[in-house]
């Protein structure tokens, strides 16, 4: 196997990876060292990570994948590749990359990880111990977003599940934590495990179908068993995964349709889908203001990114049996995330819940099928993670200084903390989708998606709903009528957000109650700014990324459409 | 890129910079510097104001501008500005004959209403809410100037939805701008809500739209490829949902958009209560900006809403009947609840939507052009009006400080300067300012009554006046304000003879409301609403177009829109000499002025008479030198769209009528002006005869003092309670839908759905694993532990067992070997038996 290596994505995972190491040798009472060490580490990983973004190559990639594109076959190329062979007799490698769709969200790690030590300056308990689990974690999510290797992959995606364990336990809201950590954990890993039955169904599959078959061996395999994601991938495309009576269940189950729902459901329930979301609210309230921002912010994108790359591209036979049903979970978790936000008296359970609401639209996004859902619910993964940290931020300063969420029992805050205020505003504004930010530029398309649903696709398969025929006329699908039902979310974000914004921050201040509300630190301003900014910015020109999100959601939906 | 800045293609694009520009300047730098920031304000709309003018010119200027046979001649530009899959999306600027009027229109009145803002703001005391957030009043609502300018030169549906969003915002921050009052709240979230539910209805219908046709821009939807688009998805066999077609579907969810934009029947209730903004932000909502862009939305959609129909032939589509049936409703409910209404801008909020109603229904029977021009002329003489009761307000305000202090004449009446919530104390009376005061605190005090009435409703005063419990109360979005809760100084019945206090309001005022009546031939508002009575009633009068279909909407519309224009010249008229006519019925009526509080000490130090003129009367200039200017367009408006072949007019018009054959333009086939009649000309000055002369008969009669309105008289104290209250809808909406999806959302929603179902399930999983757990944890300790551990102590009992066999005694020894031989031998023996 050839090596190749540029070190710049190894240095992203690194920088974390290392300084959590070092951390563990400090003498804990100095915690300003250990901040600064943390602070340092995500923040040159944030420099590397922003490097990536800018100077991915957007027609480069269109070019190298020209083929995935066009009729849905070949090997997927990713850039800034590092790649080292492993364990050689398991096809196991060392092996990053990213791609059009990991490269905004390993920025969106960086952005959410710098910021959330930024809001942790102010921990004093056990400051060594948290920065440590909480680099490990960022140390983790980054590591999923850049493995193309599947192993690795799996590796990193329980590495990033085990600090949550220990860091909602151990530093989160005293009377729920250690019931939502376990929840969190439980849920996760049973969705991983089972999704990871099914991988290692495909990799004996695609093992056994090289070995009889070792003329289709792709160029860039060694042997037949590999875990390398463009092996198995490859094998889908030949076919491996295509033989019928599959388990002797009958003609239409193959590989592909058998297992579909358990990858994709499996890592789904890390991107909150119905009904598996139940981990995230609880787990988002108990957790640490930091945590609850990786949490919410990139480690739900964790979720639905390996949900859309191990799912939809490695079996989009499944895929397009499965999504037209699995648009109706993502339906339900959209306009029921945000009923439930609107009547949430916690104010951080409302952000936990609007959470699984703005989730549900990558979901309706991935479930259209076609590039333009696919570019929203990816432009949507990375608005929602900036907003949503930002939002937890915001919800962490007021919670900080007024020792309560009750949201009844606060208000007049705009008064005492203007930025936050005006942060939290802007955070709401985007996450009810106002024109001009980035939550507009996310949803719009979704919605654009959902109507263009692909009727090929949804009718041409044996499985699709015969009662939803009598809906429709002229060759016209049920897509559409989801998003007419997906927009009542929408319209409920804007009431629960208005509800938040008038009761926390507008009305009376009363000082009695809060005598001493001290002013927010310096770090926290520079945690507000900086996310605050990609929201404009995206929302004003989002040409900057959807560009080259449309660019890696092409292959998929070349994949999904094609030559089958 | 070499560009042209002022060439009419790119100078569309500069045109709502510079207020977003000073929205940015005024909120980030000269915020604390109250001049500085109305400067930049009023001048950011002076230039916008230029540059439109100059394309307006250019536009008129240019000969076929427009579309015309196969030439299409617009300014426009555009840049990419973002991929999603099926094409680059385009965001740019374009100028059709449409945009061309609308941006005379829009600019003049905003212009207008800031100058005259410089005015209403700076009238109030300095340590008013309205005083200490002078600036930000004005950044909002350069805002919001910048969002209306955005949605007039967009050339696609998507930047004229971010325009609209925008406004949409900044109605929430305007109406919500004395945040401490809760009416005020609640209002702005009222309007929000409302609005937000149609707009993502509409948005989902412009996703709709860009799926199918893959662009958003107008002139590619209605144009290119003659009019290919439109084509394809007015054709139901081809596209679209349960048996309606695509462009059918699409228009009908624009039209939602619209109905919510501009207060149309059934989402109508937010308007009246926006009235709770300071009164330029409600000139600039209702007559310059929000309720025009959503009639606006429509007009400029139209190809798409008659798609696959043709209204002149009485071939309706679902959308265009939606839009005739709704503006109907809406044109005459609002007129006749216009008639019940004592608040001098619940009135005009109410005359607003009825207007409004009438734009609607006339597209909805094809009346393009009918529809525009009223929106343009409506425009004027709504902002005039507002500003004239805005004016009015203050005058009365004034007036009531005045009364109060017991001064004897109004000169003298502001030399100590109150704020508005100590004289409200002192009146007893339910304005604004004391209003959180006696909710919270009166109560203990004894200043509200078990049960008593407060503007929240009786709700929050139990049995033995205590407020419910705290917390419930503030999670709860409290009830609006109740319907029929009218706030002193905006109350006709107080008012009277304010011609002779604020004359040059009162006049400016009268041409407004003759304009809004439809006064005939010398007013614009008679213009336009004769041209859209003419197009309804074509049925009548031309019948023979129809080809056998029967005009059934053209009906609907005609008769609701005759009567409705009866019932907007009596109420208007009934408005307009409660206020100014007669006698003063109040003291507040009595003292009434618009002059300056000024401190008589500076009064003497002011060396010229001009200065001294400035120090009394520098307000009462700026709010009332904007009504002499919007009065005059108010008037003369009109006579841009005369039918070209009105009797006696002939040598004005030429046989043209202007207005028609340059909007008409916008679109792919100009529509056909209706031949002249005389009838509807008669019908409309029947109209307009009919009801302001009744109005004159009941309320032209001097009074010195109101005890019981003329049509509470006539109708009876029933009707005239519903009428106060608004037809009861408000109570319902809070009834329904917000109690509803509260229910849903607490009750359905977290505590069914997920604490007890899914929760549920996952507990009794967890119970279940846990039994089983307990049982493998038995089965555990019992079977494979009683096997693991049980292997061991086997060996270590038999161990045991047979160590005591090796105990060294010999008779023990010799006691098992007897044994075993016994043992034996008996088995021997067994076997041989």
């Amino acid at each position: 196997m050839e090596t190749q290596f540029s070190g710049i994505l190894t240095g992203i995972l690194a920088f974390p990876f290392v300084a959590a190491i070092i951390i563990l040798f400090i003498d804990k009472e100095q915690k300003e060292v250990i901040r600064t060490i943390a602070a340092f580490a995500t923040g040159a990983s944030l420099i590397l990570a922003a490097l990536v973004f800018f100077t991915y190559d957007t027609e480069a990639a269109r070019t190298a994948n020209a083929g995935l594109i066009d009729s849905g076959s070949g090997l997927l190329t990713f850039q800034f590749v590092d790649k080292v062979t492993w364990i050689k007799e398991l096809g196991v490698s060392y092996q990053l990359g990213v791609d059009g769709l990991a490269a905004p969200m390993v920025l969106l790690t960086g952005l959410a990880s710098f910021a959330g030590v930024m809001i942790s300056w102010g921990i004093e308990d056990r400051v060594r111990e948290f920065m440590a689990f909480f680099l490990l974690l960022v140390a983790g999510v980054y590591g999923v977003f850049l493995s193309t290797d599947i192993f690795l992959l799996l590796f990193f995606y329980e590495l990033a599940i085990f600090p949550m364990y220990f860091l909602i336990a151990g530093w989160g809201w005293v009377e729920l934590r250690e019931y939502a950590s376990m929840k969190l954990t439980l849920y996760i890993l049973i969705g991983s495990v089972i999704a990871l039955v099914g991988i290692l169904v495909l990799y004996f599959e695609a093992g056994s179908f090289f070995t009889e078959n070792p003329d289709l061996l792709p160029a860039t395999s060694e042997s037949a068993y590999s875990f390398d994601f463009n092996h198995i991938q490859y094998a889908a495309q030949q076919g491996a995964f295509d033989d019928p009576q599959y388990l002797g269940l009958g003609k239409e189950v193959t590989v592909a349709t058998f297992w579909f729902p358990f990858i994709f459901l499996g890592f789904a329930v890390l991107a909150g889908i119905f009904p598996f979301h139940n981990w995230s609210p609880d787990g988002h309230v108990a957790a640490p203001t930091a945590v609850s921002m990786i949490h919410a912010g990139v480690l739900m994108k964790l979720g639905a990114l390996t949900a859309i790359r191990l799912g939809v591209q490695l079996l989009p036979d499944g895929a397009r049996v499965h999504l037209p049903w699995i648009i109706f979970l993502a339906l339900v978790n959209v306009v029921y995330g945000a009923f439930i936000a609107f009547r949430q008296r916690d104010f951080k359970y409302v952000i936990g819940f609007s959470s699984v609401s703005h989730m549900g639209l990558v979901s309706l996004g991935v479930a259209t099928m076609n590039t333009t859902g696919m570019t929203g619910a990816g432009l949507q993964m990375f608005s929602h993670g900036v907003m949503t940290a930002l939002f937890f931020a915001c919800v962490g300063m007021v919670y900080d200084r007024a020792h309560t969420r009750d949201i009844p029992s606060l208000g007049g805050f705009i008064k005492k903390m203007p930025l936050v205020a005006i942060a939290f505003i802007i955070g709401g504004l985007v996450s009810m989708g106002m024109p001009g930010l980035s939550g507009f530029v996310a949803e719009f398309p979704i919605f654009v998606g959902v109507w263009r649903g692909i009727p090929e696709l949804i009718w041409n398969n044996e499985n699709h709903p015969e009662w939803a025929t009598s809906l429709t006329s002229g060759g016209a699908n049920y897509y559409g009528l989801i998003g007419i039902a997906a927009a009542l979310g929408i319209i409920l974000t804007a009431a629960y957000v208005l509800r938040v914004v008038g009761q926390v921050f507008f009305g009376e201040f009363d000082e009695e109650k809060f005598p001493d509300i001290p002013p927010i630190r310096i770090q926290d301003r520079v945690a507000i700014y900086m996310l605050t900014a990609w929201l404009i910015v995206l929302g004003v020109y989002p040409k900057l990324m959807s560009d080259m999100i449309e660019s890696a959601v092409q292959p998929v939906v070349g994949l999904l459409t094609g030559s089958k | 890129m070499d560009v042209n800045w002022l060439d009419a293609n790119y100078l569309a694009w500069l045109i709502p910079v510079p207020p977003l520009i000073s929205f940015m300047l005024i909120i980030l730098f000269t915020g604390r510097n109250k001049v500085l920031s109305h400067s930049i304000a009023v001048g950011s709309v002076v230039l916008s104001f230029l540059m439109a003018f100059g394309v307006f010119l250019k536009a008129t200027g240019t000969d076929d501008f427009g579309f015309h046979e196969t030439t299409l001649r617009i300014f426009g530009d555009d840049i990419t500005w973002m991929d999603v899959g099926l094409s680059e999306f385009k965001m740019g600027v374009a100028v059709d004959p449409l945009t061309a009027v609308m941006l005379f229109m829009v600019p003049i009145a905003m212009l207008m209403i800031f100058i005259y803002s410089v005015g209403y703001m700076g009238a109030y005391p300095d340590d008013d809410p309205h005083k200490i957030r002078y600036s930000r009043f004005f950044a909002y609502l350069s805002l919001f100037a910048g969002g209306m300018l955005t949605l007039v030169v967009a050339d696609n549906l998507l930047l004229l939805f971010m325009g609209w969003e925008i406004m949409g915002l900044c109605s929430y921050l305007l109406i919500g701008f004395l945040f401490e009052k809760k009416s005020a709240q609640q209002a702005a979230v009222k309007a929000f809500m409302t609005t937000r539910v149609a707009d993502v209805l509409m948005l989902v219908g412009i996703g709709y739209l860009y799926a199918e046709a893959g662009t958003l821009k107008f002139h590619e939807i209605f144009f290119a490829n003659n009019a290919e688009i439109i084509e394809r998805l007015g054709n139901a066999d081809q596209t679209g949902y349960i048996g309606l077609s695509a462009a059918s579907i699409i228009g009908l969810l624009l039209v939602i958009g619209t109905i919510g934009k501009s207060a149309q029947f059934p989402l109508h209730a937010w308007l009246p209560d926006a009235m709770e903004g300071p009164t330029p932000v409600s000139a600039m909502i209702h007559a310059a900006a929000m309720v025009s862009a959503g009639v606006y939305a429509v007009i400029r959609v139209f190809p798409l809403l008659e798609a696959g129909g043709n209204p002149h032939h009485a071939e309706y589509t679902a959308p265009l009947i939606l839009m005739g049936v709704i503006g109907s409703i809406t044109a005459l409910g609002a007129a006749i609840l216009g008639v019940g209404q004592n608040d001098i801008k619940r009135v005009l909020a109410y005359s607003t939507i009825s207007q409004l109603g009438f734009m609607v229904a006339a597209l909805g029977i094809g009346a393009y052009v009918a529809a525009a021009f009223h929106l343009i002329t409506h425009a004027f003489f709504k902002a005039l009006l507002f500003m004239s009761s805005g004016a009015v307000i203050h005058a009365m305000e004034h007036g009531e400080h005045a009364a109060e202090h017991g001064h004897g004449h109004d000169e003298h009446g502001h030399d100590e300067h109150h704020t508005h919530d100590e004289h409200a104390h002192g009146h007893g009376s339910y304005t604004w300012a004391d209003l959180n005061a006696k909710i919270e605190h009166g109560i203990e005090a004894g200043h509200l009554q078990p049960g008593e009435r407060t503007p929240y409703g009786t709700d929050y005063v139990g049995p033995n006046g205590e407020l419910p419990d705290d917390a419930e109360w503030k999670t709860s979005i409290p009830q609006g304000l109740k319907p029929d809760f009218v706030a002193k100084p905006n109350n006709i019945a107080l008012m009277g003879g304010l011609r002779h206090k604020i004359p040059v309001t009162a006049y400016a005022m009268l041409a407004g409301s003759a304009s809004l009546v439809g006064f005939p031939l010398i007013t614009a508002g008679f213009w336009s609403k004769d041209e859209i009575i003419a197009d309804a009633m074509t049925f009548i009068t031309n019948s023979g177009q129809f080809e056998g279909h029967s005009p059934w909407l053209h009906m609907l519309v005609f008769f609701s829109l005759v009567i409705a224009a009866t019932f907007t010249a009596f109420y208007t008229t009934r408005m307009w000499l409660l206020t100014f006519w007669g006698k003063p019925r109040s003291a507040m009526a009595e003292h009434a002025t618009l002059m300056n509080h000024v401190d008589p000490e500076e009064l003497a130090k002011a060396q010229t008479s001009t200065k001294k003129f400035w120090l009394q009367y520098s307000n009462s200039a700026l709010m009332q030198g904007p009504l002499v200017v919007l009065a005059f367009f108010a008037i003369f408006a009109g006579f841009v769209g005369i039918h070209g072949d009105f009797p006696v007019l002939e040598w004005f018009t030429g046989s043209h009528n202007f207005f028609h054959e340059f909007v008409g333009a916008s679109l792919l086939h100009e529509p056909a002006t209706v031949p002249f009649k005389i009838w509807p000309v008669l019908v409309s000055v029947l109209a307009f005869s009919i009801g302001a002369g009744f109005a004159y008969v009941k309320y032209g009669v001097p009074r010195d003092s109101y005890e019981k309105d003329p049509v509470q008289n006539m109708v009876g104290d029933p009707v005239w309670q519903a009428l106060k209250d608004r037809f009861g809808f408000d109570t319902l909406y809070l009834a329904t839908f917000y109690r509803g999806f509260e229910w849903f959302g607490r009750v359905f929603s977290y505590r069914k759905v997920d604490k007890e179902t899914i929760d549920g399930i996952l507990e009794t999983v967890a119970v279940v694993f846990n039994n089983i757990g307990e049982a493998i944890k038995r089965f555990n300790h019992v079977i494979i532990d009683g096997v693991g551990d049980g292997i061991p102590q086997l060996i270590g009992l038999s161990g045991r067992w047979f160590r005591n066999l090796q105990s060294g005694r010999v008779q023990q020894y010799l006691l098992f070997t007897a044994v075993m031989l016994l043992a034996i031998g008996l088995f021997f023996v067994l076997r041989v038996l």
